[in-house]
């Protein structure tokens, strides 16, 4: 008893030494360290609603959470994330279940080399043949965990090497991924060689010359009873980003040995891709034109595995990003079996004072993209290699068309308003996987405005319709949002379906959310329906189911 | 046990985000310049005078709202203040070729850099996009904020002016 006594007294006597220890050390030698982190809880709860398709939730409440800390303490630096699914949220993989730390490193840098144990998120070039990367809020983590090195030998060169497995919701996955990657800043290096003469010139005609290259490999162990399938399978790409004055061209080449996969339908064919920009930019005018051509390059570390997960390569959508709700209904994605597209971009800003500008300017975008089948010749079955392809050919089948305009003008010092219109065509059969479904054509057209009462109270106002005959035909949405800046604000909507073919699914989503924000911390609210659909956030995609219910969202980070 | 952990784990974070003194300096990441330069974070800076770093992304349309608002009144802040505005795009290879693009032809003069794999967000610790940090003339980070609305802008001047004048930002 005595002990016990002795010993909890000891305790808070003991704690106080360390932390006045820890202060001084504080002040001293140790000053460098720092402690730092963010967290963000989503929780959701569920009514059933059958009229939208929500399904019962047999936990009726949900709640996914995650908080990073990191410790950094001059060159070295180490972290953890800590992941709770109480179970996932509706929309995310159900194998996200249950509670751990699934990421956790520790990096050492010294001069010009750079060395990681554990988790870690690379890229190289554009991603074509490796990219580790995570989006919390769509569930998606292909993290590395293993070892990198990076190394820059000398100025304008940087050499990267990795090895490991990659992260599988609380698990890993079955293959080794292993790779290098080089790439030289033409310009800073010949300033390293003291060419000084060439560099001097090459810099006043601003010129820039960026090559890199990469090579990726992954094994997986071959227990297929009947196919002889590629334990090791590589791939490869270079890349190049040259600049002259206000001209910009970059472009990557990948291509991968044959990969049977889940995803390619086990054929035997090497696959390709190539995606290629050029672009003109000065202040207040730019125009740039992009293509991409994609040929079976679904690479993964796991043959078998479909979804988001255990990608080891990216590869980008080209086409616009779209924001509001209704132009982001139908979002492209990638398809990774094959398609060949372009796309082009122009903004301009209309000065101040010039006739369209006003006495505040005006911006203007304009884009359009396309995307289509890759020309494929079937061959037969038993040469399991799939289909010949011509490069520069485009298929037939139409995947995407997009074409918008948007104008962003400051009418007066209180009211500032955004109108856009987008004309869409959009394969349903192929980008969401109903056959049969067919293509939608859509209109849409969007105003924001927002009207500044005073100077940290603000009112807008979304109005968008989308135009369509097919699918869920036409939609209409109105949205209302007034800030107190810089700490609350409350929005009212509503998405009507209004012309639905089923006269019982013409339903009114309405939600009301509120939000209140102090410095990095951040907490909303949210009460109504939400449609099934996809949502899409940095080029990756989720579906999420129809629901019906309160969500809670809380981030912070310190 | 596992309920054990997790207070445990709560704790910490509270103990970590209430007693740690505010003295955090940028971490070192490698970005790229927007001519694709490999560029360290560690060689930020402004010659004593204060700097916002903004994350957004050329999809995000309150970031953009922000950098169009204080594209409006930045060469006058420029001149009261000294400060410098370097905007930090989290677009990936889907949209990172837009970013000098965008920036051109929204006619901003801020300095821009590329976080491709978003490698400096996450140093950074940002949730979500737009994220804004103030740092002082000695590097370090004194106030930070997520999100953006109308007449933010204000409130950031107003900072801006104190950490100029060498104030501690009191909340």
């Amino acid at each position: 008893m005595k002990r016990i006594y002795f010993t909890s007294r000891l305790i808070p006597i003991f704690l106080l030494c360390i932390t006045t220890q820890l202060s001084k050390a504080q002040n001293g030698i140790l000053n460098a360290g720092q402690i730092h982190g963010n967290l963000q809880t989503d929780v959701q709860y569920y009514n059933p609603d059958s009229t939208i398709g929500a399904a019962a939730v047999p936990e009726k409440l949900l709640m996914n959470g995650f908080a990073n800390i990191i410790y950094t303490n001059g060159h070295f630096s180490a972290g953890l994330r800590y992941e709770s699914y109480q179970n996932a949220i509706q929309g995310f993989d159900s194998r996200y279940k249950g509670n751990g730390i699934p990421y956790r490193y520790a990096s050492y840098t010294t001069e010009g080399l750079e060395f990681t144990v554990g988790s870690f998120y690379e890229q190289f070039g554009s991603g074509l043949v490796f990219r580790t990367y995570e989006e919390r809020n769509l569930g998606y983590d292909n993290a590395m965990d293993g070892i990198r090195i990076k190394y820059m030998p000398f100025k304008g060169v940087t050499i990267k090497g990795i090895i490991g497995n990659q992260r599988f919701f609380f698990d890993k996955g079955p293959g080794i991924v292993r790779g290098v990657d080089g790439e030289l800043s033409l310009v800073e290096f010949l300033e390293v060689t003291k060419s000084t003469k060439l560099v001097e010139k090459l810099q006043n005609n601003n010129v820039r010359v960026i090559l890199g290259g990469s090579f990726v490999s992954k094994y997986q162990k071959d227990q297929d009873p009947i196919y002889n399938l590629p334990e090791n399978v590589g791939a490869w790409s270079a890349r190049a980003a040259l600049g002259w004055g206000r001209f910009d061209l970059t472009g990557e080449y990948a291509n991968k040995i044959n990969d049977p996969s889940a995803i390619n339908g086990f054929i035997y064919k090497p696959g390709e891709a190539l995606l290629v920009a050029a672009s003109y930019s000065q202040k207040g005018l730019s125009f740039s034109l992009s293509a991409k051509r994609i040929d079976n390059m679904n690479f993964r570390s796991d043959r078998t595995a479909t979804g988001n997960a255990l990608s080891i390569n990216y590869l980008p959508t080209i086409s616009k990003q779209h924001v509001y709700t209704l132009s982001a209904m139908y979002p492209y994605g990638t398809q990774p079996n094959g398609e060949i597209g372009y796309q082009a971009t122009l903004i301009y800003n209309m000065k101040k004072n010039s006739p369209l500008g006003g006495n505040y300017g005006m911006d203007l975008s304009i884009n359009y993209s396309k995307v289509n089948e890759i020309d494929k010749n079937l061959l037969p079955d038993s040469t399991n290699m799939g289909y010949t392809s011509e490069f520069f050919k485009i298929g037939k089948t139409n995947y995407f068309e997009d074409f918008n305009i948007e104008v962003s003008k400051k009418f007066s010092k209180k009211v500032k308003a955004i109108f856009s219109y987008v004309y869409l065509a959009y394969n349903i059969d192929v980008i969401q996987g109903h056959p049969g479904a067919g293509m939608m054509y859509g209109h849409i057209g969007i105003a924001d405005i927002t009207y500044k009462i005073k100077d940290n109270h603000s009112i807008r106002l979304e109005l968008q319709h989308l135009y369509t005959k097919q699918d869920e035909k036409s939609w209409a949405l109105g949205l209302l949002e007034y800030t107190i800046n810089p700490k609350w604000f409350f929005t009212v909507m509503d998405q009507y379906n209004y012309e639905n073919s089923d006269t019982e699914k013409r339903i009114h989503y309405y939600t009301v959310s509120f939000g209140y924000t102090k410095d990095t911390h951040r907490f909303s609210i949210s009460y109504g329906k939400q449609r099934s659909g996809i949502i899409c956030v940095g080029g990756v995609c989720r579906q999420v189911p129809a629901s019906n219910g309160l969500s809670l969202t809380i981030t912070s980070s310190f | 046990m596992k309920k054990l952990l997790t207070f445990v784990f709560a704790l910490t974070i509270y103990t970590v985000s209430f007693s740690q003194e505010k003295v955090t300096k940028i971490p070192t990441v490698d970005v790229k310049t927007i001519d694709g330069k490999t560029f360290s974070t560690a060689n930020i800076s402004n010659d004593g005078k204060p700097i916002i770093i903004s994350f957004w992304a050329t999809w995000c349309k309150p970031c953009v709202k922000e950098l169009t608002t204080i594209a409006e009144v930045y060469e006058d802040w420029q001149k009261e203040t000294g400060v410098k505005l370097i905007a930090v795009s989290i677009d990936d290879s889907r949209t990172s070729g837009t970013v000098k693009p965008t920036i051109n032809g929204k006619n901003w003069n801020y300095e821009v850099l590329l976080d491709v794999n978003s490698d400096f967000k996450r140093a950074m610790n940002v949730n979500a996009v737009p994220h804004t940090f103030l740092i002082n003339g000695k590097g370090e980070i004194v106030w930070q904020h997520t999100s953006f609305t109308d007449g933010g802008e204000i409130e950031l001047l107003k900072l801006i002016k104190k950490v100029a004048a060498g104030e501690e930002i009191k909340e």
